[in-house]
């Protein structure tokens, strides 16, 4: 085994937080390396030292043997690092060939070596099998080719180290499984790997060995084959998580009833004929692969738009006026898709991103003049209910991390009481304790008899919570089917469309 | 070399931003100055002298101070929704027109004072109003871009201006000056310092300005202004009615610089002409800016840019130094604030 890349005693702080705190971390050459690390591990931030994007207080960056000099981009790469983003770094209106190129020819050079790049960049996808239109502009390609794009980038710049920023945080599960096999193959070719996950099952079905990271320390270092997902969610977590039970349901009367909803969609795909039913104390889940319809489904139960045509029951009254504060006082309490594009103005305060959609109450308002005491008193109860760490009434709201914004959002939708709750993605993007919290706080939820509406892309979430779950293709809403019946290949057949199983058995439950 | 984001950004250096700019401005301006031939400290002592060192010079740094409160005001809280209005210039202008026009309907002179005061000035705030409904409503409608549209209003505005005082309103006793008629004494603000120009149109302006503090700072309005300016999806997902909240900031903006011009007419000028504004509803913009869109900042931003234009008018004449050195200094002024605000925000690190 060569070593192809060696980081010692990396420290960074950034102020009094240390974000690493002396890291060694090493790779072999056609080694795959996880680093799995809870948000907020310091896993980027060892990234981005090691691509030079950051200098570390201290510390040593060795490639081939070879010494980086800090804090040098370009230097990483001519060594062959490779860095693929999570967030794409891609023009939409260029074609493949033009991103991959770019950066990669002198400016002033007379002519551009198009043939030439073109030739490589054939040659590059056909050896690794990322197969891609040269020729296809980046706006017209799926988030999986994007991604494809990305790595070929890395590659056309010679990388024989690739790092690869969570990079299934966009990608559909096949998607995924395919970028997994891709890794593979790239190994056999001689490259070396290190991909930086908070997801346990694919650093358990994707790497060779696993670099456990937690408050900037390296904690624990394994081989993928001795350890298990449940020792290494506890080394990630430093204590033993477990995603909360579901206890059985006691399903009451029906809260929310869609009926033959359509509704043409607003930047997301559209709804055609969705009807289904939520009873008090039950979970609904809803499954599926992005982009079918959640998002127009999501939006209108929250009384974001009015549905085309169909009608929407509210205990059992059809909904005249579509609009958020009357789905509030109708006690539709509404967890959104997008914490930070939707959920939370970032640069208001705790207080104010709090009370917002509640405003028109006459808590926290009269004669249009806030309320800011009772505004203020009611954040503060709220961040000590639901253990908002880091979190100052006053203070902007972007300095949370995802898992306490998340809180923050359960809290003041959950003070209110409501009693149907659409959760959107609820634990999107959030590392494994604060998943089980979601969890708890919907499970309590239930307990107390609302109604809840869960929209996740997320099977084990969904099969962990709901009672009954149906799932969303192209717009339409399969017939749902009791979660304690559904395995994974029954929802794999209806997240692809194919009802008819489902179908039988809400026939046989009927006679 | 790299900018990070403050995660808090300390009190302290928010208010010693717009200070600090202000300084580096008058640094620079002061090489000008130099190059000039003149002794930039001198030169600023006389600018200070100036403006403050007689009841005289006081009292027209005032009245210059008050339409550009009133302009930045209208910027500001524009601003701070994201409205882009760039059309504070063509919204005083009819602003001062509409209270002309108003002002002709012969029931009004013969109204109590007090009342036809307060009457012209809701007409002129009215006609600033519509000329920002306009672009607000091509905006909503068909997502026109109001830069373009509030900014060409302002030549519009001012040709409507010019052809109505040639015309329909033009003082048969101006000899043949392109001049309307004038509005009648009812409608004349009261002086608030005898044998000077200056008028009670001040004392409106600061109340502007605490009133538009209070409404940003402690109102419904005000949060859901601001929270459809930062971030529309989501305050959209939070229930603010994202179109009704614009039409009210729109109407406030408008209203503001409609203000300013109706205030320049019926205190200082008493008819309209296309020379009443030199600039004033630019000038709002930088004083919104400097002010970092606080509005009881923009009365200190507007202070301290009366104070550079009337205090260099007789500096000049002392120093024979152009008094296009107020120009400079406020336009250095903005660019080293745009800087200072920057800098408030982020850290600087190697």
């Amino acid at each position: 085994m060569t070593r192809v890349l060696e980081l010692t005693g990396i420290t960074k702080r950034f102020g009094a937080l240390a974000a690493n705190e002396d890291v060694s971390l090493h790779l072999d050459r056609g080694e795959i390396v996880a680093l799995l690390g809870e948000n907020g591990a310091g896993k980027t931030t060892l990234m981005s030292i090691l691509f030079g994007h950051y200098t570390a207080d201290s510390g040593l960056v060795k490639v081939e043997g070879r010494e980086l000099p800090p804090g040098r981009s370009r230097a990483a790469i001519q060594a062959g690092v490779g860095m693929v983003h999570q967030h794409f770094a891609l023009a939409p209106n260029l074609t493949v060939l033009d991103n991959v190129m770019t950066g990669t020819e002198r400016l002033w050079s007379p002519r551009s070596a198009r043939a030439a790049g073109r030739a490589k960049l054939v040659a590059l996808s056909e050896r690794f099998g990322l197969r891609v239109d040269p020729d296809a502009l980046v706006a017209d390609l799926s988030v999986g080719e994007c991604q494809r794009v990305e790595i070929l980038k890395a590659l056309y710049n010679d990388a024989r180290i690739l790092i690869l920023d969570e990079p299934t945080a966009v990608l559909t599960a096949q998607e995924a499984e395919g970028l997994f096999a891709t890794l593979r193959q790239m190994t056999a070719e001689g490259l070396s790997l290190i991909f930086i996950s908070h997801k346990l099952h694919e650093v358990m079905s994707a790497s060779d060995r696993v670099v456990v990271l937690r408050r900037g320390r390296v904690v624990a270092e394994r081989r993928t084959a001795e350890t298990s997902r449940a020792e290494l969610a506890e080394l990630m977590v430093g204590r033993k998580v477990e995603r909360p039970a579901r206890p059985p349901a006691t399903p009451g009367k029906v809260l929310l009833e869609g009926v033959d909803l359509s509704l043409a969609g607003h930047g997301g795909a559209s709804l055609h004929g969705v009807s289904f039913r939520l009873r008090a104390g039950e979970t609904l889940g809803v499954i599926g692969v992005s982009g079918n319809g959640q998002t127009t489904l999501a939006g209108l139960v929250s009384g974001l738009y009015p549905p085309d045509a169909g009608e929407l029951l509210v205990d059992g009254q059809a909904v005249r006026v579509f609009d958020v504060p009357h789905a509030i006082a109708a006690g539709i309490g509404r967890i959104p898709e997008d914490r930070n594009a939707e959920g939370t103005i970032g640069d208001m305060s705790t207080w104010e991103n709090t009370v917002l959609e509640r405003i028109w109450s006459p808590r926290f308002s009269r004669r249009g003049m806030v309320r800011r005491g009772a505004a203020r008193r009611a954040t503060e109860e709220i961040i000590r209910d639901y253990d908002v760490r880091g979190a100052s009434v006053d203070g902007r709201i972007r300095l949370l991390s995802g898992g306490n914004m998340q809180k923050l959002i359960l809290g003041r939708v959950l003070d209110a009481g409501p009693d149907i709750l659409v959760a959107a993605q609820p634990s999107r993007g959030l590392d494994e304790g604060a998943i089980a919290g979601v969890h708890e706080r919907l499970l309590e939820a239930r307990g107390r008899g609302a109604g809840v509406l869960l929209i996740s892309e997320d099977l084990d979430e969904v099969i962990g919570l709901s009672d009954r779950i149906c799932a969303i293709v192209g717009g339409r809403l399969s017939p749902a089917i009791p979660a304690d019946r559904a395995d994974a290949r029954m929802l794999g057949l209806m997240m692809a469309g194919d009802w008819s199983a489902a179908e039988q058995m809400e026939r046989a439950d009927a006679v | 070399m790299r900018f990070e984001r403050r995660d808090h950004p300390s009190a302290l250096l928010t208010v010693l931003a717009p200070v600090g700019a202000v300084l580096a401005a008058l640094l620079v301006a002061g090489v000008l100055i130099a190059i000039a031939g003149a002794n930039p400290l001198r030169a600023y002592g006389l600018i200070l002298k100036g403006a403050f060192g007689s009841r005289l010079g006081l009292s027209e740094m005032l009245t210059r101070a008050t339409p550009l409160i009133l302009t930045g005001l209208a910027a500001a809280v524009a601003f701070r929704a994201r409205l882009w209005n760039i059309g504070g210039e063509g919204q005083f202008y009819l602003g001062a027109l509409g209270v002309t026009a108003f002002a002709m309907v012969p029931a009004v002179a013969a109204l109590p004072g007090p009342v036809a005061v307060v009457l012209c000035l809701m007409a002129g705030a009215v006609a600033g109003m519509v000329l920002l409904l306009v672009p607000l409503a091509l905006r909503l409608r068909f997502g026109v871009d109001e830069v373009v549209t509030t900014l060409l209003l302002n030549f519009v505005a001012v040709l409507f201006v010019s052809l109505m005082i040639e015309g329909a309103m033009k003082d048969p006793l101006a000899f043949g000056w392109p001049q309307s008629v004038p509005v009648p004494d009812a409608a004349v603000l009261p002086k608030l310092m005898a044998r000077t120009r200056l008028h009670i149109g001040l004392l409106i302006a600061l109340a502007m300005a605490v009133l538009v503090w209070w409404l940003q700072a402690r109102t419904v309005f005000g949060i859901r202004a601001r929270a459809a300016g930062l971030n529309p999806r989501a305050a959209a997902f939070a229930g603010v009615p994202l179109g009704r909240t614009l039409v009210m900031v729109a109407c406030l903006s408008g209203g503001l610089a409609g203000l300013a011009g109706a205030i320049e007419v019926m205190g200082v000028k008493g008819y309209v002409t296309t020379d009443l504004s030199p600039n004033y509803g630019y000038s709002g913009i930088v004083i919104a800016m400097l002010a970092n869109l606080n509005p009881l900042g923009v009365i200190a931003a507007a202070v301290f840019s009366a104070v550079m234009f009337v205090g260099a008018d007789s500096m000049s004449r002392a120093l024979s130094i152009p008094s296009y050195i107020a120009d400079v200094t406020v336009a250095l002024s903005l660019l080293t604030m745009l800087v200072a605000i920057f800098l408030a925000q982020y850290r600087i690190r190697r």
